[in-house]
């Protein structure tokens, strides 16, 4: 049984169709990308499983159990976190406090503390600036916030959304080094990327979106043989 | 009310310290010294004079900011119709307080002359508990179709139910309720008199002794204090906060959007409930003409100035603006216009000079007089919440 499956969502911001029809699946310990250009329905497709923009019809199955059109809250409870679009970090917050607010649903104080620790450790940086304002950190330090904000809640599934969005290079190369670190650690991760070369580079397989519905999908590796791909979205 | 334990694990909690990096000690020390003189004060002046009346006022305006400051300050709900909880608050005590429902002969838990009197008579300590459940369903009502809304539509709604209320108010004198002749209200004529408060360890609540009513209202200031600040450093403080700074972040993070909303709604309403109790009875009668528009504008105009979100700030601001109203301008500068030869009542210029004042604020100190942590900071390190204010949907 996978760990995630999405069976034909259909998501609409008012009466604008944004998802046509989109499936997928992700398998435990798997790095699942979604590519794609803008617009395709990427963030959507996140924004449906993590309840942020129930679909209007079609089903979400997490280890089983159907989640679609569950409240936001009840879905981080069950173990999906995102660090969301744009990072949206609480720019007036310090660090530890965005952290503390990523661990909201939690009661395990003990298990808290440890996890805090292990996240400073994949971002010794997020460790040095602990008490400074998300705000006043750069794009690449606040998108690390937001993944480890996303891990405090204890997840099963990551969600990933653009994690490269407006960040220099050399953090990005950084950033990508602890998405796959975080996975040997034995999380499962779906991600959505624009940058195709990042995406299909650190993932097992992956799904290519175009207006709302999935066009290709494939093992990583084989999208980046693919021609069409290679033309449209590695700008080879 | 719940207030969760913060599970944090922060080692460094920020209770009863004073916003602007005053040690907890000395702020505390601190604290403590104004209490006492807050509690000794009325020893030192007249039981009947007036200045003692405008501190009392001033003080029932505390606790109304308080309560506002909750929705808007911590939770981030621009309330324009906050005057509505005013008004339930008051109406509590001409229901349930008062000769009004002359057919209605009950009394509870009160003694002396009133037993002999028509009316719902009930204790005071039992009203502020009705007048606190009203406001609470009043407050989840008006936040019910404010939820899908944001920032100025906000304010748009509550504008309009502060109205809604003002003229039931009004017009509630023709409204008859299915027993006897009573009506829902008095409308303009007011419900007057309402009961004196009754409780024991104090003397006699009357008119020509108002050092009861001093430490009534006092108390009442710091029992809120002490459930805002609580609730402030809970775990739905937390979440407040955190809705405040980012709607769709918080959402990420399991904060629950509704229930978080409607918390702040409801107790922000049960604050409001309990200063409107406290002036209906203060001031002996409930009238509709009490409740204007302006009177929310007045309260968010204190907590402007005080400082959105932050607790000091915002008893500062109450303070300061309440005796401005009450104290300043009708008395001690009332004969300016006249000395220098101009023929016009100064009173009449209040909400000019408020909004020249708060003007001045906001050009020298825009983040109010005595700002919370997180707002000064923003605007002296320019830290802006940058995307998050905008909703991008692709």
């Amino acid at each position: 049984m996978p760990l995630l499956e999405v069976d034909d969502i259909k998501t609409y911001y008012g009466n604008i169709q944004a998802l046509k029809s989109i499936s997928l699946t992700v398998e435990e310990g798997e790095i699942v990308t979604l590519i794609g250009s803008n617009g395709a329905g990427k963030s959507t497709t996140l924004r449906s499983i993590s309840g942020l923009t129930p679909p209007r019809s079609g089903s979400i199955k997490f280890m089983g159990e159907e989640i679609a059109g569950t409240p936001a809250q009840e879905i981080v409870a069950k173990g999906i976190a995102q660090s969301p679009e744009g990072r949206k970090c609480f720019q007036r917050m310090t660090v530890r406090e965005n952290l503390d607010l990523g661990a909201y649903l939690r009661s395990d104080k003990a298990e808290m503390a440890s996890d805090m620790d292990r996240i400073f450790d994949l971002f010794p940086r997020l460790k040095e600036r602990e008490k400074q304002k998300a705000g006043t950190m750069s794009g690449g330090e606040q998108q690390m916030l937001a993944i480890g904000r996303a891990l405090m809640a204890k997840p099963k599934l990551l969600l990933l959304d653009e994690p490269s969005m407006g960040i220099a290079p050399i953090l990005v190369d950084r950033i990508y080094e602890t998405i796959t670190e975080i996975n040997k650690q034995g999380m499962t991760i779906l991600l959505v990327e624009q940058n195709a070369n990042y995406g299909l580079g650190v993932s097992d397989r992956a799904y290519v979106l175009e207006t709302g519905s999935v066009a290709l999908a494939d093992d990583s590796a084989s999208l980046r043989e693919n021609p069409d791909v290679q033309k449209a979205y590695l700008g080879t | 009310m719940a207030i969760a334990s913060p599970a944090q694990s922060t080692p460094q909690p920020k209770r009863y310290s004073l916003e602007g990096g005053i040690p907890p000690k000395v702020s505390k020390a601190l604290f403590l010294a104004l209490a006492v003189f807050a509690i000794v004060l009325p020893f030192l002046m007249d039981p009947i004079s007036s200045f003692l009346s405008d501190i009392i006022i001033a003080l029932a305006f505390v606790i109304m900011a308080l309560g506002l400051n909750v929705v808007v300050g911590f939770a981030g709900l621009l309330d324009l119709g906050y005057v509505a909880f005013f008004a339930i608050g008051a109406y509590a005590v001409g229901w349930f307080a008062s000769g009004f429902f002359v057919d209605a002969n009950v009394h509870i838990a009160v003694s002396g002359f009133v037993l002999n009197l028509p009316g719902i008579h009930a204790n005071f300590l039992i009203v502020l508990v009705v007048s606190m459940v009203l406001c609470m369903i009043g407050g989840v009502l008006i936040g019910l179709p404010t939820l899908r809304l944001r920032g100025d539509y906000i304010a748009i709604v509550t504008l309009a139910f502060g109205e809604i209320i003002r003229v039931f108010a009004v017009n509630g004198d023709q409204i008859s309720l299915p027993f006897g002749d009573a009506k829902l209200t008095a409308g303009r004529q007011g419900i007057t008199p309402v009961d004196q408060v009754q409780l024991p360890f104090l003397d006699q609540f009357t008119q020509l002794n108002l050092r009861p009513w001093y430490w009534l209202v006092l108390a009442l200031v710091f029992i809120t204090l002490f459930v805002v600040i609580r609730l402030r450093d809970s775990r739905l403080g937390r979440a407040w906060i955190a809705i405040r700074e980012d709607e769709v972040a918080a959402a990420s993070m399991g904060v629950p959007l509704v229930k978080t909303k409607l918390a702040a709604y409801a107790v922000g309403a049960a604050i409001g409930g309990v200063s409107g109790a406290f002036q209906a009875s203060y001031l002996n009668t409930v009238n509709a003409d009490q409740f204007a528009f302006s009177f929310s504008i007045f309260v968010l105009a204190m907590i402007i100035l005080g400082g959105l979100g932050s607790v000091w700030g915002v008893v500062f601001g109450a303070l300061l603006l309440s005796f401005i109203n009450s104290y300043l301008i009708p008395d001690v500068l009332r004969t300016v216009p006249e000395k220098v030869g101009l023929d016009f009542e100064l009173t009449d210029l209040g909400f000019g000079i408020f909004g020249f004042l708060l003007l001045i604020v906001m050009v020298l100190r825009p983040e109010g007089l005595l700002p919370e942590k997180r707002r000064q900071i923003e605007l002296t390190e320019g830290v802006g919440t940058g995307e998050s204010t905008f909703e991008v949907n692709k």
